[in-house]
């Protein structure tokens, strides 16, 4: 019976990937278990081992195809000497939602003013950041990237600086963001740990009392909940107790918030839980650039630094610019685009869906301001009020559960510093207040997106 | 609960691998279970390695390919009422603990007839009813929790034991000291299966335990450890038998140190550059519990190679309508997003 052979999915979030080789040819027979291609994904090389056994009859696509999508028929198997009976394996097409490659932009904005790049979501009417001069080179990076030139140019800089976390050496990185500082560091400074979270976040901790520089890496934040004592009861308040004796000069980053159906466990945003910590610094970039710039700033930073990135962010492109020294201030928010009738305010991967939603706004005549708060503790609510002032409104986007969210406390702060510009309720759209399920309806039901965002937007504005 | 009296004996020594290991006097009607019970888990596991690739099922998948005879040698030595606790490597632990296969299935294809009606997926499968708490994504979470159960079974005053799996890796997190303590001052009934696969994703035994034999690891506490080859499910039989008797009988925890290995990677999205081929081939060839199972049954005649053939294809074919269930079977509603947050 001929079984056909699909591309794999080899990550949760693989879309496609390149068929490097093949390690059979057509006639060659194989048994479970044994590896007929190497697929590249954008992580790592991996290996295909056959599901059943049989003769490989045919091969359908070549060695060195880029960009084959997940589910396509790669090669076609027949199995020995069954009946021709229907087989139980040849399982029907897989129902893969057909991936959207390029978003095209909406017909009423002016041609010149679209800035579309191939991988990055789309991004009208983008504001250059202000920290960059005119006309400075850029190059285009990814988000892991930009993460990891940042470590690797404090690395160069500072002798003290050390990185340290699980599979960050050896292993490259459970998602590839330490990739090659293994190789230039070496290991006395690129520090692979047991799984042992509470005790190596002590540890940085410790070595950051006596004045080295530690980048601890969560494998994600969701982890840090069993090493959150030391966050929070050592690093953050030990300069205060010891009536300023004491510095912790420490740097804990990893992936943070939902990925893709990792189920409730492994979904949480902990912006809000670090942010309502005196002593720390919290930083949740978006794009690569910012990645890079506050990633700097927080390994040079005399305090506690919790970075917040974001896994599916890792594989996303962005400018980047090509600068000696690329550092951004700490606690700035930025004005990502700029609008009239209504503030949109978020943070890190939420941020793209703001944006999403602002292009879909600007269809319905409706313009919004999207302000990216880049760092959560210090918050920038003076650059949020100074927008609320010209628009008069506010909807508040996180990707988190609502109750005491960072969402709350911008509402909260505006009631206070803004009240008097407020036309309508400042309104918050964070995920629903449920652990996060795995089934996939349930999974998107449950998260932002720009779609929940337009709708709040349309009730702030009174616009239906 | 009163600590107890110190009149235990001073600090048992841990038994290391025996050279000749006790092996599991298995009936022959037991023995072919046994293999059934092992084929059944690896067949699903390669389905379901399959069925992620094609995009049916999402996020982590943490396949037991390799494994099969620890949990077999294990759970066929428990009795009702007995409780059952493991990570996310659990779909063998709810195949044999008598979940159907298709609820496991689709719940790993988070459809509404999976065990978890679709809200855990992989990771996060619980049968209660049979004993079976999981189904945890924290390495290392559930020893504690499992110490929790001992503790149920204890300040209930039943015989019954707890059974807490986690790996070589969660071997070297803070809380399974602190259970550990705790389970030998209140003697609790719960056997502690630590499942030494060799890795802990792509770190090795060797690089990240001072101690690497892991039985070992419940000394400073004087709870007895022991290693097993955790590739024959009768060595895994044996050894389990001896620890639950212990624990019933009132002793305290007890240690298993199960020497096996996982042929796959550590999830659907591991690379895998940290070992050789050679290194998976050999485990493979030489140690393989399935094939090691199936040469005592031929031994012994109770089936011969035909009988093999016929029993593999009727296990593939209960897979294989595992699978379709999973495919068909509906998505959860939308309105299942609200329920099971509170009682
Ligand atoms: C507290 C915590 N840290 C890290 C992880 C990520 N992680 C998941 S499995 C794993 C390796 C565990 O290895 P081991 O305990 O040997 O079990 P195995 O996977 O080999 O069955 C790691 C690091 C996690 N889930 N929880
Ligand atoms: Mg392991």
């Amino acid at each position: 019976m001929a079984i056909e052979i699909n591309m794999p999915a080899l990550s949760p979030t693989m879309e496609k990937g390149t068929l490097a080789k093949w390690m059979v040819k057509e006639g060659d027979t194989v048994e479970s278990g044994d590896v007929i291609a190497e697929i590249e994904t954008d992580k790592a090389t991996m290996e295909v081992e056959a599901v059943d056994e049989g003769t490989i009859t045919q091969i359908l696509v070549a060695e060195g195809t880029e960009d084959v999508p997940v589910g396509q028929v790669i090669a076609i198997l027949v199995e020995e000497g069954e009946e021709a009976e229907a087989s139980p394996d040849a399982l029907p097409e897989p129902t893969k939602p057909v991936v959207e490659t390029k978003a095209s932009a909406p017909a009423d904005v002016p041609a010149q003013d679209v800035f579309v790049e191939p991988s990055a979501p789309v991004v009208a009417v983008t504001l250059a950041d202000p920290a960059v001069p005119q006309g400075t080179e850029m190059t285009n990076l990814t988000v892991r990237e930009a993460l990891r030139d940042a470590m690797a140019e404090e690395l160069r800089r500072d002798p003290d600086v050390f990185v340290m976390g699980e599979e960050v050496g050896e292993y490259q990185g459970a998602y590839k963001v330490t990739q090659g500082l293994l190789d230039e560091f070496g290991p006395d400074r690129i520090i692979d740990t047991p799984i042992t979270e509470h005790g190596f976040a002590g540890l940085g901790a410790g070595a950051a009392f006596a004045g080295l520089k530690p980048v601890i890496e969560f494998m994600t934040f969701n982890f840090a909940m069993q090493a959150i004592d030391h966050i929070i009861n050592s690093a953050a308040k030990s300069r205060y107790m010891s009536g300023g004796l004491v510095s912790c000069p420490i740097v804990f980053r990893g992936p943070n918030g939902a990925a893709s159906r990792v189920g409730a466990q492994h979904s949480q945003n902990y912006a809000a839980w670090y942010a309502n910590v005196p002593g720390l610094k919290v930083i949740a970039p978006y794009d690569a650039a910012d990645c890079k710039g506050l990633l700097k700033a927080a390994i040079l930073d005399p305090n506690p630094v919790v970075f917040l990135e974001n896994e599916l962010m890792y594989g996303e492109s962005f400018d980047v610019p090509v600068l000696d020294d690329y550092v951004l201030p700490i606690g700035k928010a930025r004005i990502f685009r700029e609008g009239s009738d209504v503030t949109l305010v978020s943070y890190s991967i939420t941020v793209g869906e703001a944006l999403k939603a602002a292009d879909m706004l600007a269809e319905q005549d409706i313009s919004a301001e999207v302000i990216d708060l880049r760092t959560i503790r210090p918050l920038d609510i003076e650059t949020v009020i100074e927008s609320v002032k010209k628009t008069n409104r506010c909807v508040i986007a996180e990707e988190g559960w609502p109750q005491c969210s960072v969402a709350s406390d911008i509402s909260a702060q505006l009631m206070e510093k803004a009240f008097d510009y407020l036309d309508a309720p400042v309104t918050r759209v964070n995920s629903v207040d449920v652990p996060l399920p795995y089934a996939d309806n349930l999974e998107k039901a449950a998260v932002v997106n720009a779609d929940k965002i337009v709708t709040a937007v349309k009730a702030v504005c009174y616009s239906e | 609960m009163a600590p107890k009296k110190s009149t235990k004996k001073p600090a048992a020594s841990p038994r290391r691998r025996s050279t000749k290991p006790a092996l599991y006097k298995a009936a022959d009607d037991e023995l072919i279970s046994f293999y059934q019970q092992m084929l059944l888990i690896r067949r699903f596991e390669e389905k379901a390695g399959q069925m992620y690739g094609m995009g049916l099922i999402g996020g982590f998948c943490h396949l037991y390919i390799g494994q099969e005879a620890v949990v077999v040698g294990i759970q066929t030595a428990l009795k009702d009422g007995d409780s059952v606790i493991t990570g996310y490597r659990e779909h063998g632990h709810m195949l044999v603990g008598g979940t159907d296969p298709k609820a496991v299935m689709a719940e790993l294809t988070g459809r509404s007839g999976g065990c978890s009606s679709g809200k855990g997926g992989s990771m996060h499968m619980f049968n209660p009813e049979k004993g079976f708490y999981g189904g945890h994504g924290i390495v290392g979470a559930q020893v504690s929790l499992g110490t929790g159960l001992g503790f149920a079974a204890k300040y209930r005053k039943t015989d019954n034991v707890s059974v807490a799996y986690f790996g070589d890796g969660a071997s070297n997190q803070g809380q399974v000291y602190e259970s550990f303590n705790m389970a030998q001052i209140w003697d609790l009934p719960v056997v502690y299966i630590i499942e030494n696969n060799q890795y802990a994703m792509g770190t090795s035994v060797k690089r990240a335990s001072s101690e690497i034999e892991l039985c070992r690891r419940g000394e400073s506490f004087r709870i007895p450890g022991e290693q097993v080859d955790g590739m024959n499910v009768l060595a895994v039989r044996a050894a389990m038998d001896k620890a639950v008797k212990y624990c019933r009988d009132g002793k305290g925890p007890y240690i298993l140190e199960m020497k096996t290995y996982r042929y796959r990677g550590h999830s659907m999205s591991d690379p895998a550059k940290y070992r050789s081929k050679e290194e998976v081939q050999k485990m493979r060839s030489e140690h393989d519990a399935i094939d090691q199972i199936k040469a005592v049954i031929l031994d012994r005649g109770l089936m011969d190679e035909a009988d093999l053939k016929a029993a593999d294809k009727a296990i593939k074919s209960r897979v294989a309508d595992a699978a379709s269930y999973a495919q068909e079977c509906p998505e959860p509603a939308l309105s299942e997003l609200y329920t099971n947050v509170l009682a």
